[in-house]
């Protein structure tokens, strides 16, 4: 099973962690960002490229169950504006054992961050500016070229 | 042939819209020259296209070098480096 979705409705952590409990899944690890309130940031707003950013995280999630031994994953990325604390993405990897579990989960958000068609911009007051992307994520992203 | 030019985040902001349809000349082969020729107009496309080494693309929905060529594309979009997650 693979699920995608991107929505401006908040994410119900127990509903999507709930899709992929299945009798014969032994292992599910999951990953949940949220806004950060960095230096009185007040409010995020997260723009994207409707169509090709599904297609994207699809692309994403289909290669994890290339790779790894995966019963279901699933990347659920919020859109439109936002407060500090509320959860702006969730992934999850659901398979017999956890080491498979574990390292899909880590390669859906990392690959996710530099391959999906997002953009940030945060406001602090009367002042917004975008988002710059990080040489790190990059890096987190391109670790999984390697093995 | 007429093209689909999508913009996001900063260069959306820049240039002033979302989105338009124009038909390049002939000699608007890749999406470098996409930027270049748009850059040309001046204004907010100026502002927005000044560094192409700051910028990303996709031609039909796909992430692409700005080397790649536009050939039969219908929709392209230029936009800076994505921010997700």
């Amino acid at each position: 099973m693979i699920r995608i979705l991107v929505s401006r409705d908040p994410i119900d952590l127990a509903a999507e962690a709930a899709r992929v409990e299945q009798a014969e899944v032994g292992a599910v690890a999951s990953f949940c960002g949220l806004v950060r309130a960095d230096d009185g940031v007040d409010r995020l707003e997260l723009e994207h490229y409707p169509g090709a950013t599904e297609a994207a995280l699809d692309r994403i999630a289909h290669l994890a169950k290339a790779r790894w031994s995966l019963q279901a994953a699933i990347i659920v990325h919020r859109v439109g504006p936002m407060q500090p604390g509320e959860r702006i993405v969730f992934v999850a990897a659901a398979a017999p054992h956890r080491r498979d579990a574990l390292d899909a989960c880590a390669y859906l958000i990392d690959r996710l961050k530099t391959d999906a068609p997002f953009w940030k911009r945060e406001t602090r007051g009367a002042d917004a500016r975008w988002v710059e992307a990080r040489d790190s994520d990059g890096a987190a992203a391109a670790r999984w070229d390697d093995i | 042939m007429p093209l689909t030019i999508l913009y996001f985040a900063w260069v959306r902001e820049r240039i002033g819209l979302s989105e338009e349809t124009l038909t390049p000349p002939p000699e608007v082969a890749t999406m470098a020259d996409l930027i270049g020729w748009l850059a040309a107009r001046g204004g907010g496309y100026a502002e927005a296209l000044a560094e192409p080494e700051r910028l990303r693309a996709a031609v039909d929905q796909n992430f692409v070098g700005l080397d790649t060529a536009i050939g039969r594309a219908r929709e392209v979009a230029i936009f800076p480096p994505v921010t997700g997650g």
